[in-house]
């Protein structure tokens, strides 16, 4: 009788455990089972919408999610909107994701009182990354970076710099650029990369910051002076250098990294599934093949070399943007 | 005429019925609030990526003149723009659809449309080397001009006097500075959280319209019991099109505003209607007859939205600036499918190009033709019951506007203002300026404050914003308009005062 009992009360034991584990292994084996949302936070037809919906495009093939990933876009205030939306909205279920934009949405949580910052988020994978280039109009006086430096040095804040909106890439890139050469530009923020391209295009602004594959596109009516990486882009633009080659302190803290993340409170099991299928995804050749197409650089990184650049960013970024708080 | 070798290519079965399917879910797209050209083709392009370049291009193109048109449905049956660029189509297109004279008002819209569009697109095929420059000598200053030659408009716009229009365009300007300034990255006016976002054009813009039509069709129904709704005659399509050629004044001036504002980049069809609607009243017999229902103002409207389509792919195609909103999200469906705006476009890609803008003539055809043909069945809309009515407008609203972002607050933002709106209406205001202030506001806010950023490490804010041929042309073209109002409001004044007396 006693054993019976024993018997009973462990198999009660058992099942409460199996009660405790089975739901989380449910939610990772049979994840996912229906559409995942993906937040865009910014408008149809832009930049970022325009690769979250290339690099997606795969999703409900098998190997990959076997769901499709649908993008929602939630647009206004640079992407404030969207991603407050996302930090506190958003549910941690796994089937409600955001693509990100590296540095806005960092510099944007420094500078500003969102409710997003690294530290509620959880990365997933990079899909892109588009640094910035330092371009002038074809008729130009300067033909280098330096030439421009020494101007800008000595006919202080009269050289203006155009580049998309505040506290983004280009932006960042300028802020570097003016901290390590040590000469004050006058920043022209217009709406969108496409906007301050135009300006410079038009000789409205002396020089510019600008996506290198915009720039790219229009380089018969440009003179590319630098590009603000750690390396030269060797399949588009191999003879325009680094700055650090030219000798000035500018790294790749400006380059725009786009990818997918997750609100924070995500279940490991689900992150791990997301982060395993989600590179190989944005490698699927019919993925790279658009998004050549469409003249979008590609870097693919994984969960852990993401989390790695955010701290360093977020570092880096609260450093440089301590004196344009706003908070 | 190179264009005519790629024409053939256009005339296959395949990209027959695409163009087909193009335009009739182009037009049904355009008329449904909210969804305006822009979100219509942004939603698109990811449907092109499995699709072969030619087919994709004539889609997109054929979409993109659809529903520029297909928006004048929605604002003339029922009073709600299916995209700003339909504004000045609904200020006299309504009235005529209250009159019964709704098939003739789409008539005219379709027709002229048609006539504004294809001279739009030989601009581009023939002038685009001579234009392609002339986007570049748009600059923040420019454009800043631009901005306020449209709110000097605004006084005269749908009202019965220029003071409560004028005020109701500077309550438009205010709602406008709601939100995040991307120049100067601050916040403004945010006491709600629904406001973060700022005041989305399009949620004003149905609220505006739209809103205070539900309100006053409940009271109506509920005054008299009896369902009345406006009947409708058969207007003769032969009629329709005599009239409309008739009116070439309308016409022409639309179709010149339209390639005008088309070409330079940022402004859009918004301003494009607006302002052939202004110059045509000005330039007309009969102002008074304007916003009761003159068809004079839907022919400007439409054709100058629709001439428009061409001359803004001028500086898309060359030199990768877009001339409207929609070009703007054009130019990633077309990275994609191998056409690169620059210089390369009619050399290396030149199949492509050709195909692309082929389409779009084509694709007026086809608008003219199944426009038309929808035309006929907009009795169905109209007899429908008030009561109804009210309903699905309602219902079109609170979609159209949450579908623009996905956002709830815009619903809220959109329901305020319009019962707002209802009560201005009782004492004599009118949506439009309101509308047109919340549009120019951000065009010449930003635009100031780009310039000004740009002159103060220059030459100065006077030399920079009074100098150069297209500012002191543009200055004087204010004060005219300025003068010309101020002239014929103190004529007015005289006549009444002389005929009271």
């Amino acid at each position: 009788m006693k054993r019976v009992k024993d018997v009973k009360t462990k198999s009660v034991w058992m099942a409460v455990m199996l009660g405790l584990i089975l739901p989380l292994n449910v939610a990772a084996e049979g994840y996912p089972d229906r559409p995942v949302l993906v937040t865009v936070a910014y408008s149809p037809g832009g930049a970022t919408d325009f690769q979250a919906r290339i690099v997606t495009m795969m999703a409900a093939q098998e190997p990959y999610l076997g769901q499709p990933l649908v993008i929602v876009n939630k647009p206004g205030a640079g992407g404030q909107v969207g991603w407050n939306w996302f930090a506190q909205k958003a549910k941690g279920d796994g089937y409600q994701l955001a693509a990100y934009n590296i540095p806005h949405f960092i510099a944007q949580s420094i500078v500003f009182k969102t409710k997003y910052s690294v530290d509620n988020l959880e990365p997933i994978a990079n899909w892109g990354a588009d640094p910035a280039v330092l371009i002038v109009n074809k008729d130009s006086q300067f033909n280098t970076a330096k030439e421009l430096l020494d101007f800008a040095k000595q006919n202080p804040g009269k050289v203006t710099i155009s580049g998309a909106g505040q506290f983004t890439g280009h932006h960042v890139a300028m802020l570097q650029l003016a901290k390590a050469a040590g000469v004050t530009f006058k920043y022209i923020p217009t709406k969108g990369g496409v906007k301050a391209l135009q300006r410079v295009l038009a000789g409205d602004v002396t020089a510019g910051f600008n996506n290198l594959s915009d720039s790219y596109r229009s380089r018969d009516k440009l003179k590319i002076l630098a590009i603000a990486d750690l390396e030269r882009d060797k399949e588009f633009l191999p003879d325009v250098p680094t700055f650090k080659e030219l000798g000035v302190d500018v790294d790749n803290s400006s380059v725009n990294f786009r990818g997918i993340m997750a609100p924070k409170g995500t279940p490991p099991e689900v992150i791990k599934t997301l982060a395993e299928k989600i590179p190989p995804m944005f490698q699927d050749k019919k993925v790279i093949n658009k998004m050549r197409a469409g003249g979008s650089p590609m870097r693919v990184m994984n969960r852990d070399e993401v989390m790695a650049m955010w701290t360093e960013r977020q570092a880096y970024l609260a450093d440089l943007l301590k004196d344009l708080k706003k908070k | 005429m190179e264009f005519l070798d790629y024409l053939p290519q256009v005339f296959t079965w395949t990209n027959l019925s695409i163009l087909v399917l193009g335009t009739v879910g182009g037009l049904i797209l355009g008329a449904t609030p909210g969804l305006s050209p822009t979100m219509a083709v942004a939603l698109l392009i990811p449907f092109t990526f499995q699709m072969a370049p030619a087919p994709a291009l004539i889609l997109l193109g054929a979409v993109y003149t659809a529903t520029v048109a297909g928006g004048a449905v929605s604002a003339i049956l029922v009073s709600i723009p299916g995209a700003p660029a339909n504004i000045a189509t609904l200020l006299d297109g309504f009235p005529m659809a209250k009159q019964g004279r709704a098939t003739e008002a789409l008539h005219y819209c379709f027709i002229s449309s048609f006539i504004g569009g294809i001279i739009g697109v030989f601009v581009l095929i023939f002038f685009t080397p001579v234009l392609a420059d002339v986007a570049l000598q748009f600059g923040p200053s420019e454009l800043f001009w631009v901005a306020v030659l449209g709110v000097t408009v605004i006084g005269s716009l749908g009202t019965t006097s220029v003071l409560k229009g004028l005020f109701a365009g500077a309550v438009g300007l205010w709602i406008s500075t709601v939100g995040y300034n991307p120049v100067v990255g601050e916040e403004r006016f945010v006491f709600s959280e629904h406001l973060t976002g700022g005041i989305n054009i399009i949620a004003a813009l149905i609220g505006l319209f739209a809103i205070p039509q539900v309100l006053a069709m409940l009271e109506e129904s509920g005054h008299s019991g009896a369902v009345e709704m406006f009947n409708m005659e058969q207007h003769k399509l032969l009629a329709s099109l005599r009239a409309n050629l008739a009116r070439v004044k309308a016409l022409v001036i639309g179709t010149i505003s339209g390639v005008i504002v088309g070409i330079i980049p940022g402004a859009g069809g918004q301003i494009a209607g607006l302002i052939a609607y202004d110059q045509t009243k000005k330039f007309s017999r009969e102002k008074d007859r304007f916003g009761k229902g003159q068809p004079d103002g839907v022919i400007a409207a439409e054709s100058a939205n629709n001439a428009m389509v061409g001359p803004s792919l001028v500086p898309l195609l060359t030199l990768s600036v877009p001339g409207s909103p929609t070009a703007a999200v054009l130019l990633g469906g077309l990275l994609i499918n191998g056409l690169f705006p620059g210089p390369d476009l009619f050399t290396v890609h030149a199949e492509v190009t050709w195909t692309f803008i082929n389409s779009l003539l084509v694709a007026q055809v086809f608008m003219l033709v199944f426009g038309l043909a929808i035309s006929r069945y907009s009795r169905f809309v109209t007899r429908i019951p008030s009561h109804v009515m009210a309903g699905a407008v309602t219902v079109l609203a609170v979609f159209g506007t949450y579908s623009v972002q996905n956002s709830m607050s815009d619903v809220f933002v959109m329901m305020t203002l319009g019962t707002a709106m209802y009560f201005a209406a009782k004492f004599g205001f009118s949506p439009a300026p309101v509308v047109l202030g919340v549009i120019l506001g951000p065009i010449a806010e930003t635009n100031f404050l780009e310039g000004k950023l740009i002159a103060e490490s220059g030459d100065g804010l006077l030399p920079y914003f009074f100098t150069g041929t297209i500012n002191v042309v543009l200055v004087a073209f204010c004060l005219l308009s300025v003068g010309y109002s101020i002239f014929s409001e103190v004529r007015k004044l005289k006549k009444q005062r002389e005929d009271t007396a």
